[in-house]
């Protein structure tokens, strides 16, 4: 068995996994730190409510994500072993600036948080989330400034047997990371909007929980997807045109713009063909595309035989092109997702307006349990775009991923199935434990008739 | 001294912290199901470890880090050969991370006693092999011309190595037994107290073997064997020291006097190291040192920064939190987990 094709589909796997808990850790540890800071400044029991009954669904996630996370840290050695040599005085300082800034804070005041309720006062009780929601978010940044280098270097030079860090500000900096963390940060919100939402739908369904306490929860969460929806979208716009600029094989996969093209169409549905280059039953919208990457409806924008082209002048001959039929879907399942995710908070938005609960649209609140799905798809495809489009390199125009992975010499290939296999089922098995937690949580909430009765 | 000196003396001190700390708590977790007969005494047991155990992991989380950032070809050579190890150490780590927050989440008895002895490998598990690792970095394994381990995995399960494992198991266990002697309530510190006498005896009879076959197979080969030296002599008397207070029923001393006989031993096996990282067994020129395993002068630098600004800080606030939770846990408290 081939070592390289294992640690590949092993790092994707687990890094997958990994990404089911960390946006919504992102988003929602700052939600309940807002509702915290409410109950502190009110008073009003509401809002504790709320914060202790979502506090549980942020800590069967945030468990799980603690866990996941350890396996990253170690990754890059176990099956990328060349890659670590090559990389390792770039990529080893932001990996131990998270540990050392964000890692502590947020695991040391997590333990505070959830043992605190009754040892600490109220205000500092709400600062610990406070200072968890940081951590989390700080521990964002530095592993995106790490990821950043990969996808576009800055701050080195070439060294003898890797790359050398010539200005630990540029690497800090770099301005992949100024879109990538905000592109993260906003789809947190966004994701724990979702959660929040659905979760109470599920609720107004079965006729549980405290009604006072989800249509809080409700109206807050809208607010906060709202102002996370609109904004990942934003910035992901931004993003995508920097992309253009800087990473031209990616996004001309992303596009399946086989070739160049003035101006460019911008293709709504259509089914890649590698073999034949060529896309079948293509949607297109005329011109559309030069105006997402430039502005206009006049510009060039480089297509993929372009991009193949020069490439091959820099850096001899081979195929420079990422998989284009998955990268095409990847980023078109994202941005679609995205768009269904603002058009339901809009929606819901306009029911809070009108004073309707879910309660009272039970279908529309069917929709919303489902739609927790969403922002799911959206990051895991996001993922997928930005790494599977950057092959076949593994450090932009650097290094390839074939050539990162550890020797098979040390490694072997049935070392890694046996790696993959093990935390593959474990992380599996986990998460659908996982769910199922949240899901007794749920029915654990009292239900609304009983309630009555009272 | 120069930094790539500083910075083998920063990984000593983070390899350090996270055996001090967390070996005790990986001792608790190998003692619950023992000492722990009911429900709410394991729980009871488990929640004295309750709000610190993660913010103790990030000390291993942050020496695999620092690792990388200063001495990325150590971490290469260590995490790519010690492979299988790794594995089932994240593993291990994974099932006792999970366990504690889901255990007590499902009133049913398979449920948790099932999560009861995954924390209880997923604690005895991560001794052992730290131990197995340590013990065999000291030694040196075969490590080839490209900087690459080529020893399999059988080959760190030398009686040496196997030794040095139980070593750890053995200590951080009576380490764990001392904590919770502290911790706890209702009798059941009693119990912990004789439980750490026992386990002291044992520590003592395992480390001494460990130490005399140290000189063998490390020491005598050891560059600085003084300053090595220097370290194991405080470990011992630490852990004599230990002893004494053990029986005196003096746990919080015994406690600190355990804390110095783990960053002793510690301290002493990196020193006996210093200045390779990884040595070989198969030729001494194709050893990890510290100049060749390093990162730039730069990177260096730049780290160096970055940790003295705030190590410090997170000693505060670990510091803190171990002072708002300093009471005595009881069966009848409402337990978190």
């Amino acid at each position: 068995m081939d070592p390289l094709v294992l640690a590949r589909w092993q790092f994707a796997i687990l890094t997958i996994i990994h990404f089911f808990f960390v946006p919504l850790t992102l988003g929602i540890s700052i939600f309940l730190a807002i509702l915290e800071t409410a109950y502190v400044r009110t008073g009003k029991t509401v809002y504790r409510d709320a914060v202790k009954f979502w506090g549980k669904v942020f800590l069967i996630n945030f468990a799980l994500g603690v866990v996941s996370g350890i396996v990253q840290e170690f990754q890059f050695g176990l099956n990328w072993s060349e890659y670590a040599r090559f990389m390792g005085d770039i990529f080893g300082a932001p990996l131990a600036v998270e540990a050392l800034l964000a890692f502590y804070l947020e695991s040391t005041f997590i333990g505070v948080w959830i043992f605190g309720w009754d040892k600490v006062s109220p205000k500092i009780h709400a600062t610990v989330l406070w200072l968890t929601a940081i951590g989390s978010n700080l521990s964002a940044i530095w592993i995106l400034i790490a990821n950043s280098f990969m996808q576009h270097p800055t701050g080195y030079k070439m060294g003898e047997h890797g790359v050398l860090m010539t200005n630990f500000g540029q690497v800090a900096t770099n301005p992949n990371v100024l879109y990538q963390f905000p592109h993260v940060f906003f789809a947190g919100m966004s994701t724990a909007a979702f959660v929040v939402i659905g979760l109470s739908a599920y609720l107004y369904l079965k006729k549980r929980g405290d009604k006072a306490m989800l249509d809080t929860s409700v109206r807050w969460a809208t607010i906060y997807g709202l102002i996370g929806v609109i904004l990942v979208i934003t910035v992901g716009h931004f993003q995508g045109q920097f992309l253009v600029q800087e990473q031209p094989s990616k996004m001309a996969a992303a596009e399946a713009l086989w070739h160049s093209e003035q101006p460019a169409h911008f293709s709504f549905f259509a089914i890649p063909d590698e073999q034949a280059q060529t896309n079948h039953l293509d949607i297109r919208i005329p011109a559309f595309l030069s105006y997402l990457s430039y502005g206009d409806f006049t510009s060039k924008v480089e297509g993929i035989d372009e991009v193949q082209a020069k490439m091959e002048a820099e850096h001899g001959p081979g195929d420079y092109i990422p998989p284009v039929g998955i990268t095409y879907w990847a980023f078109r399942l994202m941005v679609y997702a995205g768009g269904l995710m603002l058009l339901l908070l809009l929606y819901l938005w306009y029911l809070n307006s009108k004073g309707i609960s879910m309660a009272e649209k039970p279908g529309f609140a069917k929709i919303m349990v489902w739609s927790i799905l969403l922002p799911y798809l959206a990051v895991t495809t996001g993922w997928i775009m930005a790494e599977v489009g950057r092959q076949p390199w593994v450090v932009y125009g650097l290094l390839r991923t074939k050539e990162g992975v550890s020797p098979a010499s040390v490694v072997s290939g049935g070392e890694v199935l046996f790696s993959l296999l093990g935390l593959g089922v474990v992380y599996i098995v986990l998460t659908y434990y996982g769910v199922k937690l949240v899901v007794k949580h749920l029915h654990e909430a009292p239900a609304h008739d009983a309630a009555a009765a009272d | 001294m120069d930094l790539n000196t500083l910075w083998f003396i920063l990984i000593t001190v983070l390899f350090s912290g996270f055996f001090f700390l967390e070996g005790f708590d990986y001792g608790v977790g190998m003692l619950m199901p023992f000492l722990g007969k009911r429900d709410e005494e394991r729980r009871a047991i488990i929640n004295t470890i309750g709000p610190f155990w993660d913010g103790n992991e990030v000390w291993m989380i942050t020496a695999g880090g620092a690792l990388f950032a200063s001495f990325p070809q150590w971490y290469a050579t260590l995490f790519s050969g010690f492979y299988l190890a790794l594995v089932l150490l994240l593993l291990a780590l994974i099932f006792r991370g999970v366990g504690f927050e889901f255990r007590s989440q499902v009133k049913d008895k398979g449920w948790r006693s099932t999560w009861d002895w995954l924390i209880w490998l997923g604690s005895l598990l991560p001794a052992l092999l730290w131990g197995v690792a340590i013990a065999n970095i000291v030694r040196g394994v075969p490590i080839d011309e490209h900087m690459n381990y080529v020893g399999g995995f059988f080959n760190l399960l030398n009686p040496y190595a196997l030794v040095g494992g139980i070593t750890f198991v053995v200590l951080f266990a009576m380490h764990g037994a001392t904590y919770l002697a502290i911790k706890l309530t209702n009798g059941l510190e009693k119990q912990a107290a004789r439980v750490a006498n026992r386990l002291w005896v044992a520590t003592l009879v395992v480390a001494v073997l460990f130490l005399l076959y140290s000189y063998p197979e490390v020491l005598s080969k050891a560059q600085y064997l003084g300053i090595s030296l220097v370290f194991l002599a405080i470990a011992v008397v630490a852990l004599l020291v230990d002893g004494y207070f053990l029986k005196q029923g003096e746990m919080l001393k015994a406690f600190w006097a355990g804390a110095v006989t783990i960053i002793g031993v510690t301290a002493g096996f990196f020193a006996a190291l210093y200045p390779n990282v990884m040595p070989s067994s198969l030729d001494p020129k194709y050893s990890l040192t510290i100049y060749n395993a390093s990162a730039s002068p730069y990177t260096l630098k730049v780290m160096t920064i970055v940790a003295l600004v705030l190590v410090p800080i997170v000693l505060v606030y670990q510091g803190w939190t171990y002072y708002t939770f300093r009471q005595r846990i009881s069966v009848k408290d409402e337990l978190t987990y």
